[in-house]
């Protein structure tokens, strides 16, 4: 078969009956804050390794709220724990303690 | 030969600790790497043995370091220790002329004088007995002392006493019961035989008219040794172990150990030395603004000593190096927090792949200059810095103008110390490809990796000292404004690394400097610190609420600060205008 270079998209369907959203739930009793979270980007947008990177920090918190661990596993540990997200967010999130609560559920389940 | 059976409770729990510390400090030491052990074997064979004496003299007997702090506090301190010990040195003198022989029991000086009853035949009866009084009263002053600071610790200079764990308060009281009961025993012993001295003798004719002595007497020696036997049995598994630990643990550290990254058998030393005394209590601005005690070294160290370490223990704590300053013991607390926070965040590497792509081509000139990600969210600074720069027509490299990867200190702080290395790898690589003779930063924080854990060959500044060197070659001209000002040491730069002068040499120069008592060594974490991973928002703002206002003082105009974390922080609190030292700098430098 003649190969045109594209492929079909992957489903960006939100399964939100099979995601597990153990960690939101773990988040949510150890760092609170992370409920305060609009994602509005400004983390991403100032994010030192995301300027080389594919890490996106709003996109792990809405990962989050969606059950979504495998990416959150993959994408968080490219983090440096510099604290500009923590600056510039507006709501004041504490990410840099979600970013290491996640480390460590991660660390804990396996992951 | 001199013997009663009520030697034997103390007799068993002397050695019985004996026995028990010389493993433990064994299987600790033996821990060690080769080349600390090494180091020990050395210093045992070098003039260090004098030095070790030395400071053993004055920290673990006097307590010179608690003395400096509150001089009630030294006195109290000292008499249990310092007098201890002479009780012990003297008592062991006593037996030595008493007994014709050498080779006496290890508990004779003890007991002595329910031993040696006829003074008649004893030689220099007199002048011992009177010594070992004057050395018991001594000891009795310290305990009363002691007594009143349970109640009343603001005689001390101190606003909270330690919250003691269960063993410990077993161990405190037999250790309070110990001196009493010596007074009692030997008094009761001076009554019926008038073998005392001027104090024992006394009571004990005081304490026969009331009481019938011949049928007490024994049973206070029992008591006497029981308790000892109660407070050796107890001395381990409480906070009573410094008083051993902290005779190795400066034998140690003149060897030249020291805890660094990872938790080891000189670290297990460090914190059984810890005598919880709690003068860290006070220091620490999250106990004193918000109420929380947990990452109290003092609670802490219990913590690990019991191995019941919290989470929120070990990152609920700013590092601002206050506790490390005000500990008398000079426990390295910050390298053990941070070793015990790598402990539990034994994750898999990070994925740090991306750094390849980081390019390193630069111009080469004397001075790179490493604004840090810190001085990118506060661009006032750099700016200013860029001004000076080119004010004073200096050729230089800004290696992280479109922005770079983090120092690794804040990885560091976290515990993931291997991580960390990773970018400092790669930072290695950036500034060698810059050529430069100088690295200057704008960061408290990216200076203290940078001068200590990078081990680069060129000269590492941080911009305060850049511009003190300048100001003494005569480079910077500055013009002296009219205005009145507090400065700010931020820890990382301050206790952190002991840079106190060179800000303050050249603010002279341009303002009137108001002095504050929270200067230099005392200075206040700004609360914005990267060292906790707990704060919330609403914490922050408080504890730096707080810091602004003691350090504002009614005459200053402005707060002058040398870390743009510090000044971000401070701004949102601040009546007053919150600026770094480049940014003065920069407004009175003449073109």
């Amino acid at each position: 078969m003649k190969n045109f270079g594209f492929s079909v998209n992957k489903s960006r369907v939100i399964e939100y009956d099979q995601n597990d959203r153990a960690l939101f739930y773990y988040l949510m009793r150890v760092e609170p804050s992370v409920s305060l979270c609009i994602a509005c980007g400004a983390c991403t947008a100032t994010c030192s390794a995301g300027a080389f990177s594919s890490l996106d920090f709003h996109k792990i918190m809405l990962s989050i709220r969606r059950g979504e661990k495998v990416y959150i596993a993959k994408e968080i540990t490219q983090c440096m724990l510099c604290g500009k997200c923590q600056l510039v967010c507006p709501k004041n999130v504490n990410t840099r303690g979600v970013i290491l609560q996640i480390l460590s559920f991660l660390q804990s389940s396996q992951l | 030969m001199k013997f009663d059976w009520f030697v034997v409770p103390f007799a068993v729990g002397l050695v019985g600790l004996i026995l028990f510390l010389t493993l433990k400090y064994v299987r600790w030491i033996l821990s060690l790497p080769k080349e600390e052990r090494k180091k020990i074997r050395k210093s045992f064979f070098s003039t260090k043995i004098f030095a070790f004496v030395w400071e053993v003299f004055r920290e673990a007997l006097l307590h010179v370091r608690i003395f400096k702090k509150n001089i009630i506090l030294g006195y109290m301190h000292s008499s249990f220790a310092f007098g201890w010990f002479l009780l012990i040195v003297f008592g062991a003198i006593e037996v030595e002329f008493a007994n014709s022989r050498h080779a006496n029991h290890l508990y004779e000086p003890i007991f002595f004088r329910f031993f040696h009853r006829d003074p008649s035949v004893l030689e220099h009866h007199a002048f011992f007995t009177f010594i070992m009084d004057a050395i018991l009263l001594y000891i009795l002053s310290g305990l009363l002392l002691a007594l009143t600071k349970r109640l009343y610790s603001r005689l001390m200079g101190m606003k909270k006493t330690t919250r003691l764990y269960w063993t410990d308060k077993i161990a405190l009281y037999s250790l309070w019961l110990i001196f009493p009961l010596r007074l009692l025993a030997e008094s009761s012993t001076a009554g019926i035989y008038a073998n005392g001295g001027f104090m024992t003798n006394h009571v004990g004719s005081f304490l026969a008219n009331l009481l019938p002595l011949e049928k007490i007497m024994y049973p206070l020696w029992w008591m006497y040794s029981i308790d000892l036997f109660l407070f050796f049995a107890f001395l381990p598994f409480s906070r009573y172990m410094h008083i051993p630990t902290e005779i190795v643990l400066i034998a140690l550290r003149q060897a030249g150990i020291y805890t660094k990254n990872k938790i080891t058998g000189f670290s297990q030393l460090e914190i059984n030395a810890c005598s919880s005394c709690g003068i860290c209590i006070d220091a620490c601005q999250i106990q004193d603004v918000l109420g929380r005690q947990n990452m109290i070294p003092a609670y802490l160290f219990q913590k690990i000593r019991h191995e019941k370490v919290l989470k929120p223990a070990l990152y609920d704590c700013l590092i601002c190096g206050r506790c490390e300053e005000a500990c008398p013991v000079n426990i390295n607390i910050l390298n053990i927090k941070v070793a015990k926070r790598n402990e539990k965040l034994n994750h898999k590497h990070q994925q740090y792949d991306y750094l390849r792509q980081v390019t390193t081509e630069l111009p080469k000139t004397q001075i790179a200059y490493f604004a840090g990600c810190m001085s990118h969210l506060t661009p006032s600074i750099k700016k200013a810095m860029v001004s000076i720069f080119e004010k004073t027509h200096t050729p230089f490299t800004f290696i992280d103008e479109d922005g770079s990867i983090c120092c690794g200190r804040p990885l560091q702080l976290s515990g993931k110390i291997e991580d960390a290395k990773i970018l400092m790898q790669k930072n290695k690589e950036i500034i060698a490809a810059s050529g430069a003779e100088i690295l200057v930063t704008s960061c408290p924080i990216c200076y203290k990796v940078f001068n200590e854990e990078y081990q680069l060959a060129i000269k590492v500044m941080h911009h305060s000292q850049l511009f003190d060197l300048w100001s003494k070659q005569g480079k910077l001209k500055l013009n002296a404004q009219p205005i009145k000002a507090s400065y700010h040491d931020p820890c990382d730069l301050g206790r952190g690394s002991h840079v106190y002068d060179a800000p303050r040499h050249i603010l002279n120069q341009v303002i009137t400097l108001q002095e504050t008592a929270y200067q230099k060594e005392h200075s206040l974490c700004c609360g914005g610190s990267l060292g906790n991973f707990y704060f919330q928002e609403k914490d922050k703002v408080q504890v730096a609420q707080d810091a602004y206002d003691k350090i504002m003082t009614n005459h200053s105009e402005m707060l002058i600060t040398s870390c743009p974390l510090c000044k971000k922080t401070f701004q949102k609190v601040a009546e007053k205008p919150v600026i770094d030292l480049a940014e003065i700098i920069d407004k009175a430098l003449m073109q």
